[in-house]
């Protein structure tokens, strides 16, 4: 399964180049063109069938192939690692956590004073990254410098599996973003009148990096960035709108923390999903950044919007997700994709 | 002029991000004896063109080379009974504040101190607080009829230093982030002089990084070059920081890794320091670099970029700390590197695709 594949190889941000060879060997045949760009975006061309200009003759479609991840700083003397993270990473979900390090995926842990030498209120105390360190079960630093070297970045080690159910559930690392890349390497197997251009991103963990060189060179009329957002739908104290709930179909983005989407791809999903039974939620909006924060505002700017596959624990060692819920995010784009071309873009006179 | 009559010229001008005017002009003094052509773009940045000598007619491949000139700073906000009110111009530390000189640049310069209340009439409670800007004041010691003639607000106010030796080749003073990344360009320049270099060489001393990189995104965009180096500083070891986040004074260019650096422009560095036995450092950048690299690698298509740091010990003080070794270090580790640029190595970086399909891309 390409989930499985993409979500267990290794790609934390500035880092990717697994994760672009397992693509391209998905596409290369998919598409007329595919080049990587200077910072390492995968962009691939697939002509229209329409030759004459339409108003949306150039569609762009983003997800991200990086992941969130840590970087070693430093080699202590006794032969532990100093890290940081890459990324946004609660240093809460780090503790004890096994992680694969370097080019050699080189094992370690990130080791944690046990629970009958702690103080009551180191208990209390939330432990700061800082004060962590990786064990590669070396014995001194001329050892560890032989297996991991300062820079090496470091990725969580979580095998893939499917947990089954009535929402076909998986788990495994790095759905935010692999789900995305997975539904946009579907939708490369179809055909469509217009330009589409697949753009699989770099560094978006890192502030929307690669989108934003990418949007520049296709300069695209439209834009969807593919996301494994944010799903918190688990039981809380204060109920407020669970962002997105697992199983309740493709996430449709309104407005997040990076981009406030165009309201005309937003009603064309709607109308879509509606006419062919497929579910669709929207996401709670205010939260998270998506490639789309950057692309909206490429060159004069480009109507964006996110769709996502709602996906639990992200930025974590493990994530879930639903296939249903996959499954019908690429079923939504690709009926929506059949009408894009469609669209008046045009604003009234004098706006 | 050696090093270090040079960054000590360029860290006692004043160049406030926004204001560089002052420090702009003698930037250009030392850009302007290697350059075939020198212009300033309209944010404010000096821009030097050094032509490489072609191999075969038509376009060059080119390199930009970004310092930034502008120094964090303060700016008057307030004339209250003689004494004036400040903000701060980029990142201070304001605990570092209390007790400073300054210049304020009115009408006519006009040196001032940072008050302080003494120690014999606080309390022990006050003593233990951090002042907040807004209990801070600036002393000029001019009566408040005369001061506004003089001052007004808006008015930019720097911190005075004079350049300082110390033991070991180490030198202090202010702003060598990032005059001392100009003075290593200047440096880079010089050499280049005696080597040959087939790639145009841009150097740039960009303006208003320390408020959000500015310089170096427009700069950028306006010479799209082929490939970028910023040079800035670096946290260099100093007591009570961790090991894990800081490189070595003395221990030669800290090279970044990561993200905003391209990993064939980090190769080559290392290559290149490896080869000419320039002692160097690995410097891992996990994230935002927070320099003009940061800026440069997404400008237009995205361009490959590195990112030298000088190592510097207490950054943003008025006592910033770097060694004279590694400035010339870093000065003939940028001069080789570009000497040794090649056709290959554009091949290697995918450059000639990369700019067939900006101009096809660029029609609207």
């Amino acid at each position: 399964m390409l989930l499985k594949e993409l979500s267990e190889a290794f790609g934390v941000s500035g880092h990717e180049g697994a994760v672009r060879q397992l693509i391209l060997d998905e596409i290369k045949d998919l598409v007329d063109e595919h080049h990587v760009d200077a910072l390492g975006n995968l962009i691939a061309l697939k002509r229209g069938s329409l030759k004459a200009r339409r108003k949306v003759s150039k569609v762009m479609l983003a997800a991200h192939m990086d992941e969130v991840g840590l970087m070693i700083m430093h080699i202590e003397k006794q032969g532990s690692l100093r890290f940081r993270p890459v990324g946004g990473i609660d240093a809460r979900v780090l503790l004890a956590t096994k992680v694969l390090i370097g080019d050699d995926k080189v094992p370690g842990v990130i080791g944690v004073k046990p629970i009958h030498l702690l103080e009551p209120k180191e208990r209390e105390q939330v432990m700061r990254v800082q004060d962590m360190n990786i064990d590669i079960g070396a014995s001194s630093k001329e050892e560890a410098e032989r297996l991991v070297k300062i820079s090496d970045y470091a990725a969580f080690d979580t095998s893939f599996s499917e947990l089954g159910g009535a929402l076909h559930t998986v788990k495994g690392k790095a759905f935010d973003d692999r789900a995305g890349c997975v539904v946009l390497v579907e939708l490369l197997r179809e055909s469509y009148p217009f330009d589409f251009y697949g753009a699989f991103t770099v560094q978006e963990e890192v502030g929307l990096r690669g989108a934003r060189v990418a949007a520049y060179s296709i300069a695209p009329d439209i834009a969807f960035a593919l996301e494994g957002t944010i799903c918190d739908d688990l039981p809380k104290k204060r109920d407020i709108s669970p962002t997105t709930t697992l199983g309740a179909g493709p996430a449709i983005t309104i407005m997040d923390r990076s981009v406030i989407a165009d309201r005309r791809l937003v009603d064309l999903l709607v109308d879509t999903a509606e006419k062919n039974g497929i579910p669709y939620q929207f996401k709670q909006p205010g939260l998270g950044g998506t490639d789309a924060g950057a692309i909206h505002l490429s060159r004069e700017g480009v109507p964006s919007t996110v769709v996502s596959v709602p996906s639990r624990y992200i930025h974590s060692p493990v994530c879930m997700l639903s296939l249903n819920d996959l499954d019908n995010t690429v079923r939504l784009m690709r009926e929506a994709l059949g009408k894009v071309h469609e669209l008046d873009l045009s604003r009234p006179q004098g706006f | 002029m050696q090093i270090k009559e040079l960054l000590k010229k360029l860290s006692e001008a004043t160049g406030v991000s926004g204001y560089e005017a002052s420090v702009r002009e003698l930037v250009r003094d030392e850009f302007s004896q290697y350059a075939d052509k020198i212009r300033v773009d309209a944010m404010g940045s000096l821009i030097a063109l050094k032509h490489g000598e072609a191999v075969e007619e038509g376009p060059r491949h080119s390199i930009m080379l970004a310092g930034h000139m502008d120094e964090i700073g303060l700016l008057v906000t307030k004339l209250e009974k003689g004494f004036l009110r400040f903000a701060t111009v980029g990142g201070f530390d304001v605990r570092v504040l209390l007790g400073q000189e300054v210049v304020v640049h009115g009408r006519q310069d006009l040196p001032g101190i940072i008050g302080t209340r003494p120690p014999h009439v606080l309390t022990t409670e006050e003593r233990k607080q951090v002042l907040p800007l807004d209990k801070l004041f600036i002393d000029v010691g001019m009566p408040e009829d005369k001061l506004g003639k003089v001052v007004r607000v808006g008015d930019v106010i720097t911190l005075r230093r004079q350049f300082t030796e110390l033991a070991n080749n180490l030198v202090c003073g202010k702003a060598f982030d990032d005059r001392a990344a100009v003075a290593c360009i200047v440096s880079c320049l010089q050499h280049l002089t005696t080597m040959k270099h087939t790639w145009d060489v841009y150097a740039v001393a960009t303006v208003q990084e320390e408020v959000g990189l500015k310089g170096a995104l427009t700069s950028a965009f306006g010479i799209a070059p082929d490939i970028g180096i910023a040079i800035d500083v670096g946290h260099g070891d100093m007591m009570g920081v961790s090991e894990a986040d800081t490189v070595t004074i003395g221990g030669g260019p800290a090279i970044g890794f990561g993200p905003n650096i391209h990993p064939l422009m980090h190769s080559r560095l290392v290559e290149t320091a490896k080869s000419y036995e320039i002692t160097y450092q690995t410097d891992p950048i996990p994230g935002r670099s927070g320099t003009d690299a940061w800026a440069i690698q997404v400008t237009r298509e995205g361009i490959p970029t590195a990112l030298i740091s000088i190592p510097l010990r207490y950054m943003h003080t008025t006592v910033e700390t770097l060694s004279l070794t590694d400035l010339e270090r870093i000065g003939r580790l940028l001069a080789l590197f570009i000497a040794n640029l090649d056709e290959a190595f554009a091949q290697e970086l995918g450059l000639s695709k990369a700019r067939a399909r900006q101009e096809s891309s660029a029609s609207p």
